[in-house]
């Protein structure tokens, strides 16, 4: 009987706390598709106006090609830094390499608002115009702390007498680096890409104090909400929900899924 | 002598690969952070800053109620955002750890954090929709004949709580959870053999070999909730300005870059000490 009592107390929470996790999401795609100007109740009615509404908005797609720039960008610098700095620091013994680890890890530890704001300091001080590079620089400040503590955590042991027998086949360092330690790190080098690119693709503050002309897709987003409530920034957040749930997919499926097995 | 000559020239080596990194993060992040430091401490004129040393910007915001009140709205905010968050996922992530079978776990884990997947400012956009006079609760409480009149649910604190618990919670979960299935059985059968109940195995067992988990979490929202300049943005309103807004405000419309300078110092110093409290289990640098 406690039994029971427990365990229908146990899914009844679970019903609660999921609903309370979904209601948002849900309310923000069912009133996407809303036959009307408010994306509040009642529903009015199927429409995919506010889909095609964001589709033939310039604004919204140029900053949709901004964000996929910079995120790529930005995160393919911060991984090739932060594997270079991870196999350095896990293959060499370097003087001072904890404060190096440190140091490389430290962004991580102090908010976007305040790396956006030091940032945007300096630029102004050494007059730096705004543009979507300054942006990718704060992106790269911010993702290179996690490309390298992914990337050296993954550097296992293991893998150095396979890198030596490469190089004493007669490997250089870089091509040890390129064939044989970046291959077989390339799970946790592709998880660090891909974790990174959704942070640079969500991130707002940075993006929205250091851009000037050119925005990223938060940034657009939030200059959309200034005219209120609206069905179109619905329909461009479900379209932003549900690729990022795509993509979450194909990693669990792909990489993930065979990591787990291995 | 040649080996020493070859360590000489790998060592060299190893300093050109770890050197773009060091250099981009003392270009882009020490740099900058010491500016800031520096900015602090000068003061503005006009649209000039005037490079003398004092401390105006910090007994400014000392002196001033509407700066200070900053401060103590956002440690409240932050303190009951991280204790109700904390309150919350450590049953849901107990529930998956423990009742939905194993096979379905990854699954449930997955469901319970993918709103995080949708953007941030979209994140906090849809709380609008569900909080604000004409949303969803609202309608449905007067549907159903509970109220008259509209709640006032959005545009103030109750708001953003919401919007940062429901974000955190998902947050929270993931921490807990990946803590709660490395314990090992054995613990619990320990307690079992030694005659504890659920409750007491839970009270003196489990819940310390987790606390590392929860407070690992505990930090990572504090850090987030506190510097965080969106979610209070579109829903608390502006009656009660949390530290982030002030320093937007302040570069915004007054490009007073020195006092938004001293206060995201001010900011960095909360977070520091709240470091501080929780290293004990905390264990981030030895990543």
């Amino acid at each position: 009987m406690r039994d029971l009592l427990s365990r229908s107390f146990g899914w009844g929470y679970l019903i609660i706390i999921y609903g309370f996790i979904f209601l948002p999401v849900a309310v923000l795609v069912l009133f996407s598709f809303q036959d009307g100007r408010l994306p509040v109740p009642p529903f009015n009615g199927f429409s995919l106006q506010w889909y095609e509404a964001v589709f033939a908005d310039r604004k919204l797609m140029a900053a949709l090609g901004n964000s996929f720039l910079v995120a790529t960008g930005s995160s393919t610098v911060a991984c090739l830094l932060g594997f270079l700095a991870a196999y350095a620091l896990a293959r060499y013994k370097l003087p001072g390499s904890a404060l190096q680890r440190g140091l490389l890890i430290a962004p991580m530890t102090v908010s976007y608002l305040i790396i956006a704001l030091g940032l945007l300091a300096v630029l102004n001080a050494v007059k730096v115009p705004l543009s979507l590079w300054t942006v990718g620089i704060g992106h790269v400040v911010i993702n290179l702390p996690l490309c390298f503590a992914i990337i050296y955590a993954s550097m296992g042991d293991h893998h150095i007498n396979i890198e030596r027998a490469a190089r004493d086949l007669g490997a250089n360092d870089l091509k040890v680096m390129a064939l044989v330690t970046a291959p077989m790190l390339m799970p946790s080098i592709l998880a660090a890409f891909f974790l990174s690119v959704t942070f640079s693709w969500d991130e707002f503050i940075i993006a929205f104090l250091l851009s000037r002309f050119d925005v990223t897709l938060p940034v657009e987003i939030w200059s959309m909400l200034r005219s209120g409530l609206n069905p179109k920034t619905n329909a461009i957040g479900s379209l932003v929900f549900l690729g990022s749930v795509a993509v979450l997919l194909v990693l669990e499926l792909t990489l993930f899924g065979r990591n787990r097995k291995t | 002598m040649t080996t020493i000559t070859l360590e000489d020239k790998e060592r060299r080596r190893a300093w050109g690969f770890v050197a773009p990194a060091l250099l981009w993060t003392l270009a882009f992040f020490v740099v900058p952070f010491l500016y800031m430091a520096a900015l602090s401490l000068w003061s503005r004129q006009g649209r000039d800053i005037v490079h003398v040393w004092n401390f105006d910007n910090y007994l400014r915001f000392f002196s001033e109620n509407a700066l200070l009140r900053g401060l103590t709205n956002s440690l409240e905010i932050t303190l009951t955002v991280t204790i109700l968050s904390v309150l919350l996922a450590y049953p849901l992530a107990w529930i998956i750890a423990e009742r939905v079978p194993k096979r379905l776990q990854r699954m449930a884990l997955i469901l319970a954090i993918l709103p995080f997947w949708t953007s941030y400012v979209v994140r906090s956009y849809s709380w609008l929709l569900v909080l604000s006079k004409g949303g969803v609760i609202n309608q449905a409480l007067m549907g159903i004949g509970l109220i008259t009149e509209p709640l006032e649910i959005a545009s103030n604190r109750t708001a953003t709580v919401i919007g940062f618990v429901h974000f955190f919670v998902m947050l929270l979960t993931l921490t807990i959870y990946s803590n709660l299935v490395q314990l090992s059985p054995n613990y619990r059968r320990a307690a079992a053999d030694l005659g504890a109940n659920a409750f007491q195995t839970f009270w003196h067992v489990i819940l310390p070999l987790t606390l590392p988990g929860i407070m690992t979490g505990a930090f990572l929202t504090f850090v987030l909730c506190i510097g965080d300049y969106i979610t209070p943005q579109i829903l608390g309103g502006n009656n009660e300005l949390v530290l982030p807004q002030i320093i937007m405000l302040q570069i915004g419309r007054r490009a007073d870059f020195p006092m938004a300078a001293a206060l995201s110092i001010i900011l960095m110093l909360a977070v520091t000490a709240a470091y501080v409290l929780c290293a004990r289990w905390l264990r981030i640098e030895r990543a």
